[in-house]
């Protein structure tokens, strides 16, 4: 007998002793009796809805995605690939195989007058999972390659149940290296090293609420700026034109993140969650996101899901739009615009569609997600050959720009 | 005399903590067990997620592992 099911089964003994039925006059002695007949049942819907919330392996299943990200100038596409499989109700592994493959004429490109450029990254993760009466160990290793960038990384989580399962403990570490070269220059390599760690805690409220609270430090050391991005220096002796030169970043990157999450159901089939986020590093960037869901399950086989998330974040010590002659010369400049200030606005909709199986697979379910993202840069400018003419050096409009993101997978339960 | 009462004062708030006790019982979590409660209801779609949102906002962290480079210039 799994032993979820057998503390059930403690439990119900208890429950038996507790209701003495000889304590109890005929009609209620019925009663008890038909309530014993419907123990079994009973018994199990407690272990499935228990087992679902407490620590457990995650679910056999197969999944193929095809992604795109269409904005700014970039299509990003491709498909993903994840399967995972369960051995002896202890061990779990996964694999996943990612593919961005990149089409780029973005704002970077535009202001240095480059041409537009494609590029394919793959990534592959392997996972292994182990559950250990109420405690779940998972490793992982990841490798990501491009052209330019090398990649991998490990990772390993634990968590803990407790308080009658109502409570949930996780701690996790993760490094990553990098391998850095830059194309038409065989003279450039560098690394970066990235060390995480993590603490999460979960806690049900109530029979409707879920709590969650998560903390992770980044700690990153090496090469961090882009080889290929430039800062912009206002020279007012060369009127009309930029000088370029290239980004120094520091070497070290330190941030803390915060969330907390509230996921409630309400009295019909639906959800509704929320996820509130804080963010602070030594660059002197802060930022602040939340989020809200909203879930609807509609007659069993369909589910519908809107959201909505705002974000906002200011900008690093050492980024500006453009520099003067005498501010290039500061250790550190930068003109990432993922460093400038900006407000970053999504909305989201989207369904599923499950069939079930009595043989074979369990189930499988068909899903389509699209979200529309909106960004809104504070101190970036959209500098290229032909606005810095018509509007003047450091007079150019403020960056905007829209993007939308579509997943389409199929997912299958065995 | 003090060293009873604060025996007995111990004693009392030991008993107090011990009675905190799961208020949730596990019949009663089918509702939090449902799949639309989750976050991370499917993998291979979240993960992607968390991807874009490395990529193109400052911030880190806190939300699930993430791997790789970025693709994103």
């Amino acid at each position: 007998m799994p032993k979820a099911l057998a503390a059930v089964a403690v439990d119900a003994t208890k429950m038996n002793c507790f209701i003495s039925i000889k304590t109890l006059n005929p009609f209620f002695a019925a009663t008890v009796y038909r309530a014993k007949n419907l123990l079994l049942p009973i018994l199990l819907l407690i272990f499935i809805s228990s087992s679902s919330l407490a620590v457990i392996l995650p679910a056999e299943r197969a999944d193929v995605m095809y992604h795109r990200y269409d904005g700014g100038g970039m299509v990003i596409d491709g498909p993903s690939v994840l399967i995972r499989k369960n051995f002896a109700e202890k061990y779990s592994f996964s694999a996943n195989y990612y593919v961005d493959s990149v089409s780029s004429a973005s704002i970077d490109v535009l202001t240095l007058g480059a041409s537009a450029y494609s590029e394919e990254r793959i990534e592959t993760s392997g996972d292994f999972t182990l559950l250990h009466e109420k405690s779940l160990i998972n490793i992982g290793y990841t490798k990501s390659d491009e052209n330019d960038y090398r990649a991998s990384s490990f990772r390993i989580d634990l968590s803990q149940d407790f308080f009658g399962d109502m409570s949930t403990l996780s701690i996790g570490y993760s490094q990553g290296d990098d391998d850095i070269s830059k194309t038409g220059d065989a003279l450039f390599a560098d690394t970066l090293t990235t060390k995480q760690y993590r603490a999460g805690f979960s806690q049900i409220l109530t029979r409707h609420l879920i709590a969650n609270i998560n903390y992770e430090s980044i700690i990153s050391q090496g090469y961090l700026q882009n080889p290929y991005r430039f800062i912009l220096i206002d020279d007012p002796g060369t009127p009309g034109v930029y000088q370029i030169d290239e980004e120094v970043y520091p070497n070290t990157r330190n941030s803390d993140a915060l969330s907390f999450k509230l996921s409630y159901h309400l009295p019909w089939s639906a959800a509704i969650k929320s996820r509130l986020g804080y963010y602070s590093d030594s660059w002197g960037i802060d930022a602040l996101s939340l989020a809200l869901d909203y879930s609807q399950k509609l007659r069993s086989k369909w589910i519908v899901d809107f959201r909505v998330r705002q974000y906002e974040q200011s900008a690093a010590d050492f980024y500006s739009n453009t520099f003067s002659p005498e501010s290039a010369k500061q250790n550190f400049v930068g003109r990432d615009k993922e460093l400038s200030e900006f407000t970053s606005l999504s909305a989201g909709v989207g369904a599923s569609y499950e069939w079930n199986f009595r043989r074979g697979i369990d189930k499988a379910r068909v899903n389509i997600q699209y979200d529309y993202l909106f960004f809104d840069y504070d101190n970036f400018r959209e500098v290229t050959t032909e606005t810095t003419a018509a509007f003047g050096k450091g007079q150019e409009p403020l960056y905007d720009f829209d993007a939308y993101t579509l997943r389409v997978f199929f997912s299958v339960w065995y | 005399m003090n060293a009873i009462k604060c025996i007995m004062l111990l004693s009392l708030l030991q008993a107090s903590a011990c009675s905190i006790k799961p208020w949730v019982k596990p019949y009663h979590r089918a509702k939090l067990a449902e799949e639309i409660m989750l976050y991370d209801r499917d993998p291979v779609s979240d993960g992607y997620v968390h991807h874009v949102r490395q990529a193109r906002e400052g911030a880190r962290g806190a939300e699930g592992a993430g791997g790789g480079g970025c693709g994103c210039n």
